[in-house]
């Protein structure tokens, strides 16, 4: 008798703990996106008449610009995520390998602080430094190197730049955890059967961190295609986003159907990066991002 | 030791390291004959790792040399040196496969394609695992995995091949297997392998010569037979082999004996040797090693004393039966436990728990120190 009961109160906690998340995956992920898509399917041929079509998707493809714009975010997000690779990569390595206990936790709190501190500051600290009366174009021509002041933002450096600091503590991350659980004796071994620096880094630092790497691209290469904030500010009208045509679509021009096709199309290009790199890099979702 | 007059394979002199203010390893000196077998036993955080890794090349030493095959390699980084690692938790890269893994260390000194298809099978042959090749790591057996660490080492031919407690991680049962086939293995590539544990039969049964290191410092250096019967100091006496431990004081001294007064009721007598430099009235402990103590049943009343010399009366506490190595734990007036093996045959005469015994054994059979 008291066994069932048991059971069924472990199903009731179960369902309990689970509903929260199956709500939020529910609600505010899986009925907007079909919400989204079902609009991107629709077209205004008359006021209050719509019909069911590609012809959102079509008009995308056919303006070269929309589709540009599209690669160049593909594009600058890619080399954003090697940067931040390029960077963190040290980084991480000093941290999980080379600092010690206490200096570890303090390194990490350190990369964390930025975090604290709202997206849309730390760009406006951007502007502040960069603009043409800002500190360093004004500390440059207080020392004489040049006479006339230099507007820094507004160029592209400028925004690969911006977004390769928002986005490479989420590269840093995963590093820390893959090569914190790399066993300091491989390194060793490496070192010992007569491997150089170079040939321990590619043939097995590298290799065992490709799970952390990849999860590391992964996260961070999503993160800059659908930012908004930063290649705007830092960007101007000039940055091309992806993200800003979306926002034109729905808020300037008031096209939300046209602005749900391209949602899409940014989404499906994403994930067709995503699929691509986890195929070149031999590695699954499961033992990347979902790795626990 | 080296008696040969051919160039030892790894000799270290006074070599010394310190990590702030702690001594790890204090001026220690050892020489290994070629194709010997050498362990270095020693309690954890002795400095023997810290030993092995300055071999290696991880670490330098402050003080002091080493060399392999007569040449001084200080100045070697540890990937030129010709001296292999069997690490502790083995190290296999476990995103390569067997082939790989051993592959790993021809491909970095630039052998043929060819040639690194060859020596890779010829020691997968030699460590009989001859199918193994395209395994992944994780699909192998402790005792493989073990084998391939060494397959791995021993490919490059290797001058000396360090081995760090490697056998720590198995079970019992592998461990006892794993300790022959290690001996085999290094009879059959006949190279010099230098072997770190904590734990004396590994020690003993597997090598040629084996160094107790306490502290830094090496305590002794002899071969197995040698250290666990004549051992120089109390530390090698206490930690290699079991030992009953009785300290007291110096109650009479000649050339030829030296007497302690134990406390519990009993004065042990030993022949002096000349490691024992205490006098009479100084503190002393004497060692005996169970298998020296003889246990009778002592059918009188136990007060009656007649020999209170390497004789002591006690009451059996338990008796550990392990087939031919059976022991008996007795406890003394005092209450402190003695061990000492006996023979146990299943009749009816064995001893039992709480039966009066006399134990007793010969001056020759106990250490004085």
């Amino acid at each position: 008798m008291s066994r069932p009961v048991a059971k069924d109160a472990r199903n009731l906690a179960l369902i309990l703990l689970f509903m929260p998340f199956a709500l939020w995956i529910l609600l505010l992920i899986v009925l907007p996106h079909i919400g989204m898509f079902v609009l991107s399917l629709k077209e205004k041929v008359a006021p209050r008449v719509y019909e069911y079509g590609f012809d959102n998707y079509i008009n995308f493809a056919q303006e070269p610009i929309y589709w540009n714009t599209l690669l160049r975010t593909g594009t600058v997000s890619l080399l954003v995520t090697f940067l931040a690779l390029l960077i963190g990569f040290p980084v991480a390595y000093y941290i999980a390998k080379i600092a010690g206990k206490r200096t570890k936790g303090a390194l990490f709190l350190l990369c964390l602080i930025p975090l604290w501190v709202s997206d849309l500051i730390r760009a406006f600290g951007w502007i502040l430094l960069l603009r043409e009366t800002g500190v360093i174009s004004s500390a440059l021509q207080a020392s004489g190197i040049i006479n006339t002041p230099i507007e820094m933002l507004y160029n592209d450096a400028t925004v690969v730049m911006g977004l390769v600091y928002t986005v490479v503590l989420f590269m840093i991350v995963p590093l820390v955890s893959t090569l914190d659980g790399m066993n300091d004796e491989m390194i060793e071994a490496g070192y010992n059967l007569g491997g150089n620096g170079f040939t321990v880094l590619r043939r097995i630092i590298i290799p065992y961190a490709m799970p952390g790497i990849v999860a590391g691209c992964i996260v961070v290469f999503m993160l800059s295609a659908g930012s908004y904030l930063t290649p705007i500010l830092l960007g101007g009208k000039n940055s091309s986003w992806f993200t800003e045509q979306i926002y034109d679509q729905f808020i300037s021009r008031y096209n939300w159907e046209s602005g749900a096709a391209f949602g899409f199309v940014l989404l499906l290009f994403t994930s067709i990066v995503v699929w691509l790199g986890l195929k070149l890099s031999g590695q699954t979702l499961s033992s990347t991002v979902a790795k626990s | 030791m080296n008696t040969s007059n051919t160039v030892s394979d790894l000799a270290c002199s006074q070599i010394s390291k310190c990590f702030g203010s702690v001594q790890a390893v204090d001026s220690v000196s050892f020489d290994i004959p070629p194709g010997s077998f050498f362990s270095i036993l020693g309690p954890s955080g002795c400095g023997k790792t810290t030993l092995m890794r300055m071999i290696a090349g991880f670490e330098s030493p402050d003080n002091g040399d080493i060399h392999i095959k007569g040449s001084s390699v200080l100045r070697i980084p540890p990937n030129r040196r010709n001296v292999k690692m069997v690490f502790q938790h083995l190290a296999l890269f476990p995103m390569m496969n067997v082939y790989d893994n051993i592959a790993y260390g021809l491909r970095c000194n630039g052998s043929s394609r060819s040639d690194i298809n060859k020596k890779v099978h010829e020691v997968l042959e030699r460590i009989a695992l001859p199918d193994v090749a395209n395994r992944e790591i994780h699909q192998l057996s402790g005792g493989q995995k073990q084998r391939i660490a060494i397959a791995r080492c021993m490919v490059l031919d290797p001058d000396v091949l360090l081995l760090d407690e490697p056998l720590g991680a198995l079970d019992l049962k592998l461990r006892e297997a794993m300790k022959i086939e290690l001996k085999l293995l290094q009879h059959q590539f006949n190279t010099t392998f230098v072997y770190i544990t904590h734990d004396q039969s590994e020690a003993l049964v597997m090598s040629d010569h084996v160094a107790v290191m306490n502290e830094g410092r090496f305590e002794q250096i002899g071969t197995p037979q040698n250290l666990y019967h004549h051992p120089k100091s109390a530390f090698v006496a206490g930690f290699v082999g079991d030992s009953n431990q009785w300290s007291g004081k110096v109650i009479e001294r000649t050339s030829e004996s030296i007497t302690v007064a134990c406390g519990a009721g009993f004065d042990a007598q030993s022949f002096a040797t000349d490691m024992t430099s205490a006098g009479i009235g100084d503190h002393a402990s004497v060692y005996v090693r169970p298998e020296h103590i003889q246990v009778e049943l002592a059918n009188t009343d136990p007060t009656v004393r007649v020999n209170t010399v390497n004789s002591i009366v006690g009451h059996i506490d338990s008796l550990l039966f392990n087939g031919a190595n059976s022991r008996v734990l007795v406890r003394d007036q005092l209450g402190e436990l003695i061990e000492a093996d006996i023979t146990l045959t299943g009749s009816h005469d064995d001893p039992k728990p709480g039966d009066a015994v006399t134990l007793s054994w010969a001056p020759a059979r106990s250490l004085c120190f």
